[in-house]
């Protein structure tokens, strides 16, 4: 068996969810090998051929994959198939916008958002926002795969010393092109991969509010999300979202501020380790799947406990 | 230009779902059922099209048992002209039905189909893209706008950092996230006019299509339960926990 994980990256660095793609293709066991297309990616070529156990490094450097659209990408990674059992790729907006267009291009199913791999063609995966967890048998010859980040460890980013091989780009059919982003500059952790992570829902009333949460997460090194109530309400960017159909997380530590719990958030983030709940309704579904609650005003409680983690904790 | 959407009737969004207990599946009957939301908003999408005046026509289009029609008689009252059933009674996986919408493309010619970017029922989030693939066409996923254009259509992405613009070659395929737009709701002379629009009913065979499935379902449970539900009287009863029960902080 040989698997190929692509790689997820800006051009300068190698993101996070490569490397628990690169974990489910260990579990899956066989030759793995990366695929880095991009522009200028010498650099995240480089992070990848240190990974443990990587064999070989694929890189696609050109001005196509500057920023790559769905199109260009399936049509350089169709013919790796023929060389690979399994593609996978990390269950982000990345991979989910190009993975099901390269199964597609190969007359086979995708295997979404794994959570677990049973064997080399059987996995796990979570339906009905993680209400309940399939088990599925793929009868294809390629098995296209997008992985759940928190399901799967970090592999070891370093040790590794694949061989960086030079593949030539695969041209483009102009269908789509990349305009432009507007992508989020913040000083704090990356949501998907915090250890801490403070979400503020409806109950916050405003954007100007998630101060509050801001102030708190400085003290916990924690990034800043929201439900999709916030996001709706216009709070807080799309980026912030957590949940069934916004991003997982699966932190150290879940404070949920003024959530109530719809089923839809909780698919994003009951894999915690610990949560703790701050509501005024004592019947909120968030306190039941909740460590820690607290029932009360948030705009007491909140600035209480920034206060108390002011303090020097006694460990 | 004609629009074609989909839309796929699953489980209302608000039924807590029980897993069946022999494993097979996801107990369906007596449980309420609604069209996905994330189709609703394709087919909102679709209606402020041909409301700005650039649609003529929007075709809404569902596959599976006969009950998917109320799902098309939602639609219609929601605004669309006429509807597509594709009649299964087996299992229509992501592939299948991106192979029986390509069948319809190709009946029907329309220059944008619009679609929920993800059911809530399989949380597979492939139909779109697939669509596209088969195609040959451009692809605009997870879109929270969508401005069309002379032969092209500009599509906002919400993406895991932010938002990202693409130009789009028309023909193309759109996947709607939750910020596109609110959803109307249908009025009730409305809802009594889309008694009137025309289903038309078709088979996987008569498109000749091999819907059948790629991934054998083995086995479906139910996930572990958190033991949740311990209520704290203070703040400082919190921080003392977080730092010497949980030791997360």
């Amino acid at each position: 068996m040989s698997i190929l994980v692509l790689a997820e990256h800006d051009n300068a660095t190698l993101k996070p969810a490569t490397l628990h793609a690169v974990a489910a293709a260990q579990a899956i066991g066989g030759e793995i090998d990366i695929l880095v297309a991009g522009q200028g990616c010498g650099a995240v070529a480089q992070a990848a051929a240190k990974i443990a156990g990587v064999n070989k490094v694929l890189v696609a450097d050109d001005a196509a994959y500057a920023h790559p659209v769905a199109e260009d990408l399936a049509k350089l990674i169709v013919p790796l198939a023929k060389s690979h059992s399994h593609l996978l790729a990390p269950a982000t907006t990345f991979g989910k916008n190009v993975m099901p267009r390269v199964a597609a291009l190969l007359d086979v199913a995708q295997i979404s958002d794994i959570s677990g791999v049973v064997s080399p063609d059987t996995f796990r995966r979570l339906i009905y926002a993680g209400n309940a967890i399939a088990t599925v048998q793929s009868i294809d010859p390629v098995k296209i795969v997008t992985v759940r980040a928190t399901s799967f460890p970090l592999a070891k980013d370093s040790g590794g010393n694949a061989a960086v091989e030079t593949i030539s780009a695969a041209g483009t059919d102009g269908l789509a092109r990349y305009v432009g982003s507007e992508i989020a500059k913040s000083e704090r952790p990356e949501l998907t991969s915090a250890r801490v992570v403070v979400s503020g829902g409806r109950g916050m009333q405003s954007g100007e509010n998630f101060k509050l949460l801001e102030s708190l997460a400085d003290k916990l090194g924690a990034a800043v999300g929201a439900s999709r109530a916030a996001v709706d309400a216009g709070f807080v960017p799309n980026d912030f979202q957590v949940g069934q159909t916004g991003k997982i997380v699966a932190p150290e530590l879940y404070i949920a501020v003024g959530i109530s719990g719809a089923i839809q958030h909780l698919a994003g983030m009951k894999d915690s380790k610990v949560i703790v709940a701050i509501n005024k309704d004592e019947e909120a579904p968030i306190f039941q799947i909740a460590d820690y609650g607290l029932v009360g005003d948030l705009f007491q409680i909140v600035p209480a406990l920034d206060k108390a983690l002011a303090k020097p904790g006694g460990n | 230009m004609k629009v074609l959407v989909a839309v796929k009737r699953v489980i209302d969004f608000n039924v807590k779902i029980r897993v069946k207990p022999d494993g097979t599946g996801v107990e369906t009957a007596n449980v309420k059922m609604s069209m996905n939301p994330f189709d609703e908003i394709a087919v909102e999408a679709a209606v402020r099209l041909k409301e700005a005046g650039k649609a003529a026509e929007i075709i809404a289009v569902s596959m599976g048992p006969q009950s998917c029609q109320e799902t098309i008689r939602t639609s219609l009252a929601m605004g669309a002209d006429r509807g597509i059933h594709v009649l299964s009674d087996a299992e229509l996986q992501p592939l299948a039905v991106a192979k029986l919408l390509k069948a319809i493309v190709a009946k029907e010619q329309p220059q944008l189909v619009i679609l929920g970017k993800q059911a809530i029922d399989d949380d597979c989030n492939q139909t779109g893209q697939m669509l596209a693939a088969l195609l040959g066409w451009a692809q605009g996923t997870f879109a929270s706008k969508l401005v069309l254009g002379e032969g092209s259509a500009d599509v906002t992405r919400e993406i895991d950092g932010g938002l990202e613009t693409v130009a789009l070659k028309l023909p193309a395929v759109v996947t709607t996230d939750l910020r596109l737009n609110e959803p109307r709701y249908a009025s009730l002379p409305n809802i009594m006019k889309a008694k009137k629009k025309p289903i038309e009913q078709t088979t996987p065979e008569a498109l000749g299509v091999d819907a059948g499935p790629r991934l054998k379902t083995l086995k479906i449970e139910e996930p572990q339960k958190r033991q949740g539900g311990r209520k704290l009287a203070s703040v400082e009863e919190l921080v003392d926990k977080l730092r010497n029960e949980a030791r997360v902080i």
